[in-house]
């Protein structure tokens, strides 16, 4: 058995799983503490199905945590990006064309300095390490926490990276983290920058929220390995979580797309998953997340992940509702909905408010809310359809029908017909697709080094490396079978002799659970 | 008729020149940004080439190198106008408007970052129709005008003039060396010509059918109506009338390497069905340069092999190829004035080492 939990910013999910059959599954609200959460939804698992602690063969968390602080800009540590590259790149320092609403909530510090490599491994200038002092010294006065260091052409040569991190470390001290570009992304330096500052703000909160899930976990008797979900539906462990949060960041997306794939049976539609702050709207084609062409914004910051092509909206069942226009969003009480919201005796008039006024939902106190104008109520709740029809409708890229797939918690907020797509689908388990999803989440095995290629010998080198990571992703649990190359990229470095390249190949399987007990 | 162009059009500008970039010609988010920084509000005075003076003093701007290189070192920002200074100076005239030397990808946008800077108004005409990998591979040159004086400039404020006479081949041989020692990107004007000569040799209106395909492009979408079919009618009563459907498929192999300061290599579009054998094959010198399928050849330059998201239709460049991606494969014809056997010997298949006679796009047949 293993437990697949979703920990959304309302909503906790979890389910009880055997293999693909779900045992049991709970939902419980988010707590502040992320640990109780935890707790929570394991007790309420024992109490749908009793097992020990040593039935579990792994654990498989799911979070939107991390998105959800920088959709937010909450719980952000101030940060510092700090760019190699003078005199080059000038015409466009780090955070250019960033949404002031996050540069403000990180207490964004932007800075240039002298280093970075040309494509073939000369430096554009020395580094300066009294230049980079000063800068480390006005980070510290400035009250930054959290460090960004991208160069120009890091991923073919990250030694300035390194010692840049090493001379900012002395003046910043051990409690600044520091986030390197080569180590996040891969060329393209703006976005492989931005992934890295992003990664940054979040380091903090990733030590907290790593302590919780863990802790909460081991408190449950289950010694069986924890894993996250990352982008790409594939799971890392919780050091690596520590360190590179910003991996986790679609995995809300991959998991409920999966997820409803799995429930509903269809294999080509679109999926709107509405959890507690937003609504996620993504396409599901042959089975797999369609996935972004090129660039992909987060929370508007251009990156350049491997993403499910998902478009969020301000809703969810926490959404606040503005009592003058009958707005919803994009602010939403989050985890604190069962205290906040009218219906659980809040002062807040929440979206899930609405759903309840409208019978829609039978979720705490019905005549808290009894006193809302029904006109009023069945405005909101036409905005919200319109507004989710809108966005599906931003995605679809045809004319033709396409199924309409609801799931999570907040999907009640959706009416049963949606204009423009008819009849929303609703599977079985809907409200707890997120973590249906986590607990089929796969594992990778990633090949990232640098070849020497013998003219002529391109392609016995590429089917090499592609071999051996599907042998690593067998090492790492997954079934033979399952395996499959995901990402392939392959960057040349004409500097070294020997027609060097740098391959990087992602490959990815069903986790096998009887290995991994 | 001359127009204006402000920030809100670089978004389709920059879409419709990547589509006519055919795969190369660089990053044009970058592109975008670099004129975004220096134009704020303002707004660039863009000429129709019809209505030039006939003496008019015409210097294009561009930058040059390999686009994987561009992509990770951004410039400074100094170095476009620098170039323009550089050889007004050395020529001993100030240039009364700028030009692109390529319509396709960011060379689209360094004559707007040029005339942002300066208040010059830009030619609606370039000299490649499309993007090509040299600089000798202009219809400036095909048609007599040439391109030295050259001017030269990098982000550390360095210039560099090249003066070659006529021989454009040379000047593209020594610029390009200059540039990989610069970092494999440097800023460049040339071709310094008057308003005569543009009537002449230049491909007119591709600045303003870049902003309408990109307009279209994102129109359609809007619309939930065929992006491909709107770039069919945009294209219709333009000199590029003819648009072939050439492969659907996914990406399955993308090869690079960066040699001689160029990114060289081939992609493998693979069937949707897996169990079909069917594939395109697409060899690349920062264009795309000639597409087979089965061997065959269904495309080749000077006619524009346009890579397109299957769905989308946003135009992908060689460097944002990646495995797994969903794509259409599009064959545009070029103007008569770029398949003259003078502008094949300048830009056709053997200009580029390839065997095969050109074959007009339009003038295959399809099963």
């Amino acid at each position: 058995m293993h437990i697949g939990i979703d920990v959304g910013g309302t909503n906790t999910d979890a389910v009880l799983m055997d293999g693909r059959q779900t045992l049991a599954g709970v939902k419980n609200a988010t707590t502040p503490d992320v640990t109780s959460g935890i707790v929570q939804a394991i007790e309420g698992l024992r109490t749908g199905h009793s097992f020990d602690g040593s039935d579990i063969s792994a654990v498989m968390i799911g979070t939107t945590h991390f998105i959800n602080a920088l959709v937010q800009a909450k719980r952000l540590a101030p940060t510092a990006a700090l760019r190699l590259g003078l005199p080059a790149t000038k015409a466009l320092p780090p955070l250019v064309d960033w949404p002031e609403t996050l540069t403000t909530a990180i207490s964004a510090r932007s800075y240039l300095a002298h280093g970075g490599y040309e494509f073939d491994g000369r430096p554009i200038s020395p580094l300066d390490a009294d230049e980079l002092r000063g800068i480390a010294a006005d980070m510290a006065a400035n009250g930054v926490r959290s460090v960004a260091i991208s160069s120009v052409f890091s991923p073919v040569n990250h030694d300035l990276e390194t010692t840049a991190a090493g001379i900012v470390a002395e003046i910043l001290g051990p409690d600044v983290a520091i986030s390197l570009s080569h180590e996040i992304g891969r060329i393209g330096l703006l976005e492989r920058e931005n992934a890295t500052i992003i990664n940054a703000a979040l380091r903090e909160l990733a030590s907290e929220i790593v302590d919780g899930l863990t802790s909460a976990v081991r408190a449950q008797g289950i010694t069986a390995p924890i894993f996250l979900s990352q982008n790409d539906g594939t799971l890392m462990d919780e050091d690596y979580v520590r360190l590179y949060p910003v991996a986790t960041f679609a995995s809300g997306p991959t998991n409920s797309m999966r997820g409803a794939a799995l429930t509903s049976g269809l294999e080509t539609c679109a999926v709107v998953d509405i959890g507690g702050t937003t609504a996620d709207i993504g396409l599901l084609v042959n089975g797999f997340p369609r996935e972004t062409a090129n660039e992909v914004k987060v929370a508007g910051v251009r990156t350049n992940f491997r993403m499910p092509d998902v478009l969020s909206i301000g809703i969810g069942g926490g959404s606040v509702v503005d009592l003058d226009t009958g707005e919803v969003g994009p602010e939403s009480v989050g985890y604190r909905l069962t205290t906040e919201a009218l219906v659980f005796g809040g002062s807040t008039l929440t979206a899930t408010d609405i759903a309840v006024a409208a019978g829609r939902a039978d979720v705490g106190d019905p005549t808290r809310v009894a006193h809302l104008d029904p006109v009023f109520v069945t405005r909101v709740l036409d905005r919200i359809a319109e507004r989710v029809a809108e966005a599906v409708d931003r995605m679809r890229t045809s004319p033709e029908p396409i199924p309409v797939v609801a799931v999570g918690g907040g999907s009640i907020l959706l009416p049963d017909e949606l204009p423009l797509f008819g009849a929303v689908h609703r599977p079985e388990n809907y409200a707890v697709a997120n973590a249906i999803g986590a607990s089929i989440a796969q594992v990778g095995g990633e090949i990232d080094k640098v070849y020497a290629v013998r003219p002529g010998g391109r392609d016995e080198t590429v089917a090499g490396v592609r071999a051996e990571a599907v042998d690593k992703a067998i090492a790492a649990g997954a079934t033979p079978g399952s395996v499959s190359i995901v990402d392939f990229d392959e960057v040349p470095i004409p500097y070294l002799p020997g027609n060097a390249t740098r391959i990087r190949v992602k490959a990815v399987g069903d986790l096998d659970m009887a290995v991994s007990s | 008729m001359s127009w204006t162009l402000t920030a809100a059009d670089l978004p389709d500008l920059a879409r419709g020149a990547t589509l006519l970039g055919t795969g190369g010609g660089g990053d044009p988010y970058i592109g975008t940004k670099l004129v975004e920084r220096v134009l704020g509000d303002g707004a660039i005075t863009i000429l129709d080439p019809d209505e030039l003076p006939d003496d008019l003093f015409v210097i294009p701007t561009a930058q040059m190198g390999a686009p994987t290189v561009m992509i990770e070192k951004i410039p400074a920002g100094t170095e476009p106008t620098l170039a323009l200074r550089t050889l007004e100076k050395h020529i001993g005239r100030r240039a009364d408007a700028t030009m692109p030397i390529e319509c396709g990808g960011i060379n689209s946008m360094i004559p707007l970052i040029v005339a942002a800077e300066t208040g010059l108004p830009v030619v609606d005409a370039d000299g490649m129709g499309r993007a090509f990998p040299e600089l000798s591979m202009e219809t400036f040159a095909v048609y007599g005008v040439h391109g030295s004086p050259l001017a030269l400039s990098g982000e550390r404020g360095e210039t560099v003039v090249i003066d070659t006479g006529d021989d454009d081949r040379q000047m593209e041989w020594l610029a390009r060396g200059v540039t990989i020692r610069l970092g494999g990107v440097s800023h460049i004007a040339e071709y310094a010509m008057t308003g005569a000569d543009v009537k002449r040799t230049a491909v007119p209106r591709t600045l303003s059918m870049a902003l309408a395909l990109g307009r279209a492009i994102r129109r359609a979408r809007d619309a939930h109506t065929s992006p491909v079919q709107a770039i069919v009618d945009t294209l219709a009563p333009t000199l590029y009338s003819e648009v072939r459907e050439l492969f659907v498929g996914k990406v399955s192999d993308v090869e690079r390497r960066t040699t001689e300061g160029f990114a060289k290599g081939s992609a493998v579009i693979a069937s949707l069905d897996p169990g079909d054998d069917d594939h395109l094959d697409i060899a690349f010198q920062n264009e795309n340069l000639v597409a087979r399928r089965g061997g065959e050849v269904v495309a080749i330059v000077p006619d524009l092999i346009c890579v397109v998201d299957m769905e989308t239709c946003e135009p992908v460049t060689t460097e944002g190829l990646r495995y797994g991606q969903r794509v259409r494969v599009l064959g545009i014809s070029t103007p008569e004035m770029m398949r003259t056997p003078a502008a094949l010997a300048a830009f056709g298949p053997r200009a580029f080492g390839l065997d095969e006679p050109f074959i007009p796009v339009e003038a295959r047949q399809y099963a």
